[in-house]
């Protein structure tokens, strides 16, 4: 079986390294970062935390140099799907793709240029320590399932979702993966920008009564937009978000959306708050809070130019 | 006749009222720090910009040293507002105090500490203080004055004669309310706004085109503004979306003083304009769950820097 992970930064990299301790799977890494791709080829892919991998991944930042896999796994930041998934199109022709991003959209732009699209979400999360290595901080589980106006076949799915689990990162494969896309979404999308337009940590957030209340009141648009998809959440995003506030989980973590606004990096607002909106537009589902938050943490990008 | 003025408060506004009344009239200034009050009666203030004026002032950081005067403007930080009044407290019982402070509730925190005759203000000019003896006077736009409680509007006019008369704009009315209005929905959006944006008032905050500009969301809070005045029966002298639009068309974009404030970590004046404007949505009835979140926002923004 070969699998290329398109987008190798934290948590391409968790699938890549663990992809590629498996003798019948031949890993591939299409990335963007010279350094990161020249380390992982001289010294393998090698996380260290929750649990110390090196993964055997032949890498490169040359999408033309991939050869033809049986699965894509899309692991970039939501805005540079298409670009990067574009240009490995080829590799593709008779495989698979799932995506394992953040935020909703991201399917839609894969199957611009992929015919079988898998839906996924992903809960373990890392950061790059240095080119070739990657902290590995959360264990999680991932969900794939078919996207469904241009699906992979149930068979394949369940392959993918097999290597993955036996690489030690459980996967199930599910006839409906969009209950728990959309409460991730959820969650993120009530969360983040919160964090990232006061510069508050999730704890700090959720010990403030009006904050609180405006991250609740997100979180009821979104399930209203998923009720209108009838999608049925998995779980209460309500009961992740207090679950994350506590001191012994993730009080003090700063949002990745605010970790984005600190270095002036371009957030993936269109995805989370902002794919919200849009689903909400198309539904006819108003969203006048998400639309707000979108509208500020797109300006506040614009004020870095 | 108004011969005697103090100004209570010399950041931009203050500094603007004293260096052109110090023209018709002996001004005396109060300030926060010493050393402020020392270098403006030892060298004086100078005006920049759309005037050039010096003028001399007499100085002080301690309301017992300060010359008796007619009419008092303040124009200290409506976050600094209480501990000034309460400063005032006893004192100058004949003169007439203005309060020039943004967002509502100025005049009730001043008549707490004392009688004085009171007079409503509300100003749009806009400056920079480049040091603490030096004011740039950036936009020549007026300053409106009505009459607070029993105030008799011919005092208002008066005030507004002698401002007129130092060389900056002012008109009196005799309802100021729907001008207060007016400018608080304005500054609501657009302070916080700006504040949580970190862009000046500029281009962004008119756009509408699509559906992620910054254009809908100021627009939104107008109409949730405009709604609680509708509630409350109140007119207003000015449609807050198409002031918010005439500025942003000035050419040079304003930053707006809450923007300034979250940049350098001070506090801002969020609980006087956004927590004014919440409150009375509230107290009428009228849902207002935009500027609800502007204002956590922005609370939530000052508390990230303690």
């Amino acid at each position: 079986m070969r699998i290329c992970v398109v987008g190798c930064g934290a948590v391409g990299s968790l699938f890549a390294a663990n992809l590629g301790r498996l003798d019948e799977v031949e890993v591939w890494a299409y990335d963007v970062s010279p350094a990161h791709v020249d380390a992982i080829n001289a010294n393998g892919l090698r996380l260290i935390g929750a649990d110390d991998v090196v993964g055997h991944v032949r890498a490169t930042t040359d999408a033309t140099a991939l050869p033809s896999c049986d699965f894509g796994i899309v692991a970039t930041k939501a805005m540079h799907t298409e670009t990067a998934v574009a240009a490995a199109a080829h590799a593709f022709a008779g495989g698979a793709v799932a995506s394992v991003q953040n935020g909703v959209g991201n399917e839609e732009a894969i199957a611009r240029h992929v015919e079988r699209v898998i839906r996924g979400t992903t809960f373990p999360a890392g950061k790059i320590l240095e080119p070739g290595v990657v902290q590995w901080d959360v264990k999680g589980d991932t969900t794939l399932g078919p996207f469904e106006p241009s699906p992979a076949a149930r068979e394949e799915i369940e392959r993918l979702a097999d290597a993955c689990t036996r690489a030690g990162m459980p996967t199930h494969a599910v006839s409906d993966a969009r209950p728990a896309q959309w409460r991730k979404v959820i969650f993120n999308a009530a969360t983040n920008p919160i964090g990232a337009l006061t510069g508050l940590t999730h704890g700090q957030v959720c010990e403030r009564p009006d904050l609180r209340a405006l991250v609740s009141a997100l979180v009821d648009e979104g399930k209203a937009v998923a009720a209108a998809q009838d999608i049925a959440l998995d779980a209460d995003p309500e009961e992740l978000i207090d679950h994350a506030a506590r001191p012994d989980v993730a009080y003090g973590h700063k949002a990745s959306m605010l970790q984005d606004v600190e270095a002036h990096r371009t957030t993936e607002i269109d995805f989370l708050n902002g794919g919200i909106a849009r689903f909400g537009r198309e539904l006819g589902v108003p969203t006048p809070l998400n639309d707000a938050v979108t509208q500020l943490v797109k300006a506040l990008e614009d004020s870095w130019i | 006749m108004i011969e005697r003025v103090c100004v209570i408060g010399a950041g931009t506004i203050g500094s603007l009222f004293a260096g052109h009344l110090a023209q018709v009239a002996d001004v005396s200034v109060l300030t926060r720090r010493r050393e402020h009050a020392e270098a403006l009666s030892s060298g004086g203030l100078s005006v920049r910009g759309r005037s050039e004026l010096e003028a001399e002032v007499v100085a002080t950081d301690d309301p017992a040293a300060l010359p008796e005067f007619e009419l008092g403007i303040v124009a200290c930080k409506a976050t600094d507002l209480e501990s000034v009044a309460s400063r005032l407290a006893g004192r100058f019982p004949a003169a007439t105090l203005v309060t020039v402070q943004n967002g509502l509730g100025a005049e009730e925190v001043v008549r707490r500490h004392g009688d004085w005759e009171l007079i409503s203000a509300i100003t749009f000019m806009s400056g920079t203080r480049h040091s603490d003896t030096e004011v740039e006077y950036v936009l020549d736009t007026p300053t409106w004055l009505g009459p607070y409680g029993d105030t008799p509007f011919e005092r208002v006019e008066q005030v507004a004669a002698l401002v007129v008369t130092a060389g900056l704009r002012a008109e009196a009315f005799r309802d100021l309310r729907p001008a207060q209005w007016s400018k608080l929905i304005f500054n609501a959006t657009v302070n916080g706004v700006a504040a949580l944006a970190g862009l000046p008032h500029d281009f962004h905050f008119a756009a509408e085109e699509e559906p992620t500009d910054l254009g809908r969301l100021v627009r939104a809070l107008t109409d949730e503004g405009k709604a609680t005045t509708v509630a409350a029966g109140v007119g207003l002298h000015d449609d807050p979306w198409e002031m918010n639009v005439l500025a942003t068309k000035r050419g040079s974009s304003h930053r707006p003083s809450m923007l300034e404030d979250v940049e350098a970590r001070r506090p801002t004046e969020v609980e006087f304009i956004n927590g004014a404007l919440v409150r009375e949505a509230e107290r009428f009835g009228v849902p207002a769950p935009l500027q609800r979140a502007v204002y956590a926002l922005v609370q939530g923004k000052e508390a990230s820097y303690s």
